[in-house]
């Protein structure tokens, strides 16, 4: 029987980045997935004749460029594409917000919003720059081990400490307060505009079981904008395709590497003998055996369904049982036979297709996130949608178009019982009515609508919860601590078992930087020679 | 020989600056409309955009959907007669006797030291007729290397005839959307067809300057508006877009193809010793042939092909992100001993990489490449020296580019 260097569990977008790298590495490695189709929640899927949803994730700005460079997945396939003009509209719909991509337009459209938040944005910028700069060198390396007393980790404690020392030390001290503040207050620092605030705030609760009130939530908004497309840091791009090209790329990549994928294969168990991971046993009942075993999925999957509990140490299964992933988010992909007329924004093509937020106050949101402590979905829910068939010829057939809605929030239990498919239709409709609002004559134009609550997420990627970071963004499961303090980098108590996905350093986001730092960290210990790239290049 | 080149006519308007206000191509009326930011330049006397909206998204039109550039300004110029080919043939390094009819080339032409002059395409319109297109005036060149061919009639028509770059992966469907999909279906590169439009003909040639799929538009300047009105109809939903100097200079490098007073300087222009190139140096050896019968420069270009070039045009993947602009390059990292200098240079959006274009000392090729790059940062100057690799094939060269019939991308 086959024996694999290294088995891969999920062929979600780290998975096949790790494995692409073991593979790159000479490595004999399978990526093992349970649908029948690649990527995990970077996917496209035809859910309706001619449309091509990104289904989960819609946009991309954390891929790190060094990753696709080295990777060659332009050649593979891969085109980023950045978008622009974000709009966001007031609760009543009187009044929008625009975000030009031009500078001086930019200016001048905060000026006709509040003139004092037009110059305070210039500062808020530079701030989050300077926050960002600092997160964004940390990403493609692993984070050093506090308590551990070798070179390595000494060294990188060190790194690490000069890091932060170089912000100064008044601006020290502001870092510290913003990893653990609201997006509200953090903002109060700088605007007067409530529809500026709440536009500004948006990136703060995407993903995320917290409101704008809620500490922690800076941090958040942070993570948001700390990507990139070509150096412009903050911008957000369109994967041509949609998100599944990014995952197609890569695992064209992994092939090219004779890296093998096999679909349609759920992980029913992690294999273990005498403490050491020796491969896996499919739902099928098939075993396969590998030297080393790779999760991709998030830590709570991974530690409390596919290893047996007695093969744990039995901190880490309460650690496990506790890590912080709370489903807060729901999908609603749409197909639209014309592009929607949007009351407030002129008929700009530059403009009214970009990013859309359809929530105008902090307020709103912070009722939104109360109705999800309630288990209920808010009938004035956040939304950000995007019409990526505008800027993507290949998503939709031409002159129709794709609405790709998130919702913040929705709940992964409902206070009145299980999700329903009704449950879920009325979920969607909220959201079709909402836009309704701001677009008359919307929904004429809905042609099919792909809803997507926690529920369906949780059921079809394996995300726990439907938490679309596997596991929350906040400072005690970031960094050293993600997934568990002692746990931060990538080796797993089972001896040659590893995690690969969102649920390690650094975090959500389609970044591909968790799937090689892991396997950065397993040719370390297979004393291979390092093929990962060290650091993401923007920031020398 | 005949030239027909009437000087452009007096301004006789009470304008008292006219006579230092540029030129507008046919298209301006659109383009104005389109130019958002006033983001204008010039060429060859002509207002020109260096963008319209915003340099980035245009360029990913190109890459992404479907952009126009216009080439109005480009020199036209039409060469007929019995001894048209003859005397072209004499002028350009290419064999021009292998062009058939409906059939474009790019060549470029040489001093009789064999140092280039320009680059162009040609299009054999009919048996005897010529059209030859080129970035800069060429018209004195032009009548100089048709001294003692007779039964030649070379035509400046650059103002009457106007010319519509459409380039990017929609620019098919685009095409084929306005009604003309039959006619350029089997359109192989370099090949061009003619079209009846708005009762005139229009002409379609499968050229272009980006690397991508795409086509450029020739029609008479007085229905330029019409073109472009149904151009754009029929472009709405395949993301057309007008786009400038700046997203063109994106990605003719990605494309790897050169640019006047970038990569080469015009030898009748260039004041120093060798300053100008050969087309060997600017590794477009693959032009000069030397197997057909006498042409420009052969002589030089000849004794040059058996020595060897001293230096050679070549295509850098450096690392790091900081574009390699105007970086002198080296053979070690302790940047010593300059070896050669980077020509165009740019960090590629698409392919991700960090690239350019670089005249190099030949024998240096075979050894370590090192770019000094200053960037700044808020004020503050950094020096990085960065390794260079040498690449064969162009950055940006998708297989949609040369695909016949071409799909719908």
């Amino acid at each position: 029987m086959k024996k694999y260097d290294a088995v891969i569990i999920g062929a979600g977008h780290n998975g096949l980045t790790n494995a692409a790298y073991l593979a790159k590495a000479g490595l004999n490695v399978v990526v093992v997935e349970k649908n029948d189709y690649i990527g995990g929640a970077a996917v496209t899927r035809e859910m309706h004749e001619g449309w091509f949803y990104s289904s989960c994730s819609y946009v991309c700005s954390m891929m790190r460029q060094s990753i696709h460079r080295d990777l060659d997945l332009t050649r593979h396939g891969l085109l980023l594409v950045p978008y622009m003009g974000t709009v966001a509209f007031s609760d009543d719909g009187s009044k929008a917000f625009i975000d030009y991509p031009n500078e001086e337009a930019a200016y001048n459209e905060l000026r006709r919003h509040s003139v004092k938040d037009a110059d305070a944005m210039a500062r808020l910028q530079a701030d989050l720059g300077r926050y960002a700069q600092l997160i964004r060198k940390t990403l493609l390396r692993t984070p050093p081990d506090p308590s551990s007393f070798k070179p390595r980790d000494i060294k990188e404690l060190l790194w690490l400490g000069k890091q932060f020392w170089g912000l100064g030390e008044r601006e020290l001290y502001e870092y510290i307060r913003f990893f653990t503040m609201s997006a509200a207050d953090f903002l109060d620092d700088y605007f007067e505009n409530d529809l500026i605030k709440a536009a500004m705030a948006a990136p703060g609760i995407i993903g995320t079981a917290l409101g704008v009130q809620s500490p922690g939530s800076a941090y958040i908004l942070l993570h948001h904008v700390m990507g990139d497309v070509d150096g412009n840091v903050g911008a957000w791009g369109l994967a041509r395709g949609g998100m599944g090209a990014i995952s197609n790329a890569l695992a064209s990549a992994l092939k090219a590497h004779d890296g093998e994928i096999r679909t349609g294969s759920g992980v029913e168990q992690i294999l273990v003998k005498d403490g050491t991971a020796v491969g896996v046993a499919l739902e099928s009942g098939e075993e396969i055996y590998a030297d080393i075993v790779v999760s991709n999925l998030d830590a709570k999957r991974t530690f409390t369904k596919i290893i047996d509990k007695k093969d744990l140490p039995p901190k880490i299964y309460d650690r496990a049982s506790n890590f912080k992933i709370r489903g807060s988010s729901g999908k609603v992909n749409i197909a639209l036979s014309g592009m929607p007329k949007f009351t407030n924004i002129p008929d700009n093509r530059y403009i009214n297709r970009g990013g859309q937020n359809y929530t105008g106050s902090l307020e709103t949101m912070e009722r939104a996130y109360d109705c999800w402590k309630r288990g209920r979905w808010s009938d004035d829910p956040f939304i950000e949608a995007i019409i990526p068939s505008a800027w993507d010829p290949t998503v939709a057939p031409p002159g129709k178009h794709w609405m790709s809605t998130f919702i913040q929030y929705c709940p992964p239990k409902l206070a009145d019982g299980p999700w329903t498919p009704e449950k879920r239709d009325a979920f969607g409709q909220t959201v079709i009515n909402k836009i309704e609002r701001y677009a008359p004559g919307f929904k004429d134009l809905v042609v099919h609508a792909e809803v997507r609550t926690p529920h369906e997420i949780e059921n079809e990627i394996g995300l726990t919860e439907g938490n679309i970071f596997q596991g929350e963004l906040t400072i005690d499961q970031l960094l050293f601590n993600r997934p568990f303090p002692g746990y931060g980098q990538y080796r797993m108590p089972l001896q040659n078992m590893y995690m690969c996905g969102s649920s390690t350093h650094p975090g959500g986001g389609v970044s591909s930087a968790c799937g090689a730092n892991a396997a950065r960290e397993i040719l370390m210990d297979l004393k291979r020679p390092n093929t990962v790239p060290e650091d993401d290049f923007y920031d020398e | 020989m005949n030239i027909v080149a009437p000087a452009d006519p007096e301004l006789s308007s009470d304008d008292r600056f006219a006579g230092e206000r540029l030129k507008l191509s046919p298209f301006h009326p659109r383009q104005a409309e389109l130019n958002i930011r006033d983001a204008w330049s010039a060429w060859n006397g002509y207002k020109f955009a260096d963008y319209y909206y915003e340099a980035t998204y245009e360029y990913f039109c190109i890459r992404n959907t479907c952009g126009t550039y216009d080439i109005c300004p480009m020199q036209k110029f039409l060469v007929e007669g019995e001894d048209a080919l003859a005397m072209l043939d004499r002028m350009v390094t290419r064999d021009l006797t292998k062009l058939r009819v409906n059939r474009i080339t790019y060549c470029c032409w040489c001093d009789d030291t064999g140092r280039m002059i320009d680059d162009g395409t040609i299009f054999r319109l009919d048996d005897n007729r010529y059209m030859l297109t080129c970035g800069s005036p060429c018209l004195a060149w032009l009548a100089k290397s048709a001294l003692g061919f007779d039964k030649v009639t070379i035509t400046e028509h650059t103002e009457q005839l106007a010319g519509l770059s459409l380039q990017g992966p929609t620019s098919f469907s685009t095409l084929k959307n306005m009604g003309v999909g039959d006619a350029v279906a089997e359109l192989k590169p370099f090949g061009f067809t003619r079209v009846p439009f708005v009762g005139t003909e229009l002409m379609i040639s499968r050229t272009g300057f980006t690397g991508d799929l795409g086509y450029e538009l020739w029609i008479d300047a007085e229905y330029a508006l019409p073109l472009w009105d149904a151009l754009y109809e029929a472009g709405e939903d395949y993301g057309i877009q007008p786009y400038g100097e700046a997203a063109t200079n994106m990605a003719r490098l990605e494309a790897g193809f050169i640019m006047p007073y970038m990569e080469f300087n015009e030898a009748p222009k260039t004041i120093n010793f060798e300053h100008d190139q050969t087309p060997l140096e600017l590794n477009l050896g693959w032009l000069v042939d030397f197997k057909k019968p006498h042409f420009n420069g052969r002589r030089a270009l000849l004794e040059q092909k058996q020595k060897g070039t001293k230096q050679l045009l070549v295509k850098l993947d450096i690392e790091g992100n900081k574009p390699a602009e105007e970086a002198i390059l080296y053979d070690s990292k302790g940047c010593r001993n300059q070896i050669g200098y980077v020509t165009s240079a740019m960090w590629s959006p698409s392919v991700k990489a960090n690239i350019a274009l670089a005249m190099i000392d030949t024998k240096a090729l075979t050894g370590e490449i090192w770019a000094e790059i200053y960037h700044y940062k808020e004020l503050r100057p950094y020096r990085k020296v960065a390794k260079c690799k040498v690449q064969d094939k162009p950055f940006w060269m998708p297989p949609r580019a040369r695909q016949t019939p071409p799909g719908e991308f």
